[in-house]
């Protein structure tokens, strides 16, 4: 493109035939060599990050671009609901709701007798989080991998390494932040692992993604191992990174292969890593603002988990 | 014809711009492994058209900006798009006399050598694999070929490109 300029001089009204400037391949190996380096520079690297979350920002039209025809299809859908439907969803919701404050209130007072009991006991626990919702922004990454990227970034706080969760279980963490937005490794991707424990018998276990499909695996089982089918996963908090007791998945397969020295189990997320629209960004409170509002204040509104 | 400052440059930036636009444009779950590699294909139209104007560096920076995008390693696809591009602006005085189903066989061959070598930095970086479904997206470029060929054709001589 540079020889261009050389060669569209106005007495130069033919376009030329050979082409100007600093030869093809001269400048292919200036470009492959430009590659390579950029290639092992945010491989090996995490100087990139910045340059990267920059651009983004360049980046970020186009995907709310992208995010547009899908936006419309469902406004339009919502719009074409009858009122017939919208009534059967309110008396739904309605009754999930009654439901729900029903649970709650026996939550709250189950909570308050936990927390006495711990502070009897004088261990510490993690009392609340703060929670952002954020949406999924419609938009493809690259397809072998499970990442989605939601509409909250850096200038909302969310960091990286922060936990995601949607209305059922764990989602995910948050591996790179841009100004806007952000993107989320979901923990049915291959590179993600996370420790969980059966709900059941408090065993600790780490669930690797698969990869392939919804699925997660249970790494390193023993043979003698308690776990059967239909178990409640839920996060141990031992990376410090998850908070503890949210459930992340259920056991569907436990298989003793001979040739193994292992248990094989699967499980499948309890979170509908597909499905779900909006997600929450969950911020821990760190265990010195945990005492003091354990000590401060009986009860804890803000901190609702 | 050609003025001091050259003509229909911004044809060029737009039709990149769809080309990304369609790049992460959501599909359903079932077809979205056959997504069509639309920046090579709009990029490589330019090169075997407008050497003079799209080169290796445009290439190059059309494949970064899909790397933006996308999420990837950044070079991933600037490495493969620079490298056709090389190609294609090499071999473009041949290629532009052939009819356009040689020319549509051509480009599925520098379209199979992008995915090659986009799947080799995959590999060399140890990220997951795709499977061998990978390799359709080339098949539809081929047949989508002739029609943005005709496509751009008409559009660059609208804008006094080509």
């Amino acid at each position: 493109m540079r020889g261009g300029s050389i060669s569209s001089r106005p007495s130069d009204p033919i376009k030329p035939l050979f082409l100007r400037g600093p030869s093809p391949t001269l400048r292919v190996i200036l470009a492959v060599v430009c590659a390579l380096g950029l290639i092992i520079a945010d491989h090996r690297f995490d100087h990139l990050e910045r340059v990267r979350s920059l651009l983004s920002v360049l980046a970020y039209p186009l995907h709310l671009a992208v995010n547009v025809p899908a936006a419309l299809v469902r406004a339009t859908r919502d719009r074409l609901t009858d009122a017939a439907q919208l009534r059967a969803m309110t008396t739904a919701l309605g009754r999930e709701n009654l439901l729900l404050k029903a649970r709650l209130q026996q939550f709250e007072s189950l909570e308050a007798e936990n927390m006495r009991l711990r502070d009897l006991l004088g261990s510490s626990f993690n009392i609340g989080e703060r929670v952002l919702i954020a949406e999924i922004l419609a938009v493809d990454l690259t397809p072998s991998r499970q990442q989605v990227m939601v509409n909250k970034g850096a200038s909302s706080g969310v960091f990286v390494g922060q936990p995601v969760l949607d209305a059922n279980a764990v989602m995910g963490q948050v591996i790179r932040t841009n100004p806007f937005s952000s993107v989320v490794l979901l923990i049915t991707d291959s590179d993600h692992s996370l420790p969980v424990e059966v709900n059941r018998n408090g065993l600790r276990a780490i669930a690797a993604g698969s990869g392939v499909g919804q699925g997660l695996e249970l790494l390193f089982i023993p043979k003698n191992a308690d776990v059967r089918e239909g178990d409640l996963l839920v996060t141990s908090g031992m990376g410090e990174r998850f908070p503890r007791g949210y459930p992340v998945a259920r056991v569907t397969t436990v298989r003793q292969d001979p040739d193994n020295p292992f248990t094989t189990v699967l499980a499948e997320p309890t979170a509908r890593l597909d499905r779900s629209r909006e997600v929450l960004l969950v911020w821990t409170l760190d265990p010195q603002m945990q005492q003091k509002a354990l000590t401060g204040a009986e009860s804890s509104e803000d901190a609702t988990p | 014809m050609t003025d001091a400052a050259p003509r229909g440059g911004w044809l060029i930036f737009v039709s990149l711009l769809v080309a990304l636009f369609l790049t992460v444009l959501p599909m359903p779950a079932a077809t979205d492994a056959f997504r069509p590699q639309w920046v090579v294909l709009v990029a490589l139209y330019w090169c075997l058209t407008v050497p003079e104007r799209f080169g290796v560096f445009a290439a190059f920076a059309a494949g970064l900006a899909v790397d933006l995008v996308t999420g990837s390693l950044f070079g991933q696809h600037a490495l493969g798009l620079s490298l056709i591009a090389y190609a294609a602006v090499e071999l473009h005085q041949r290629i532009r006399l052939f009819p356009l189903w040689q020319q549509a066989l051509f480009v599925w061959v520098l379209l199979l050598v992008e995915r090659l070598l986009n799947l080799w930095v995959l590999a060399a970086t140890g990220q997951p694999l795709p499977f061998l479904i990978y390799w359709v997206p080339t098949l539809l470029g081929l047949l989508l070929w002739p029609w943005l060929f005709v496509i751009l054709n008409d559009l660059g001589r609208r804008a006094g490109l080509v």
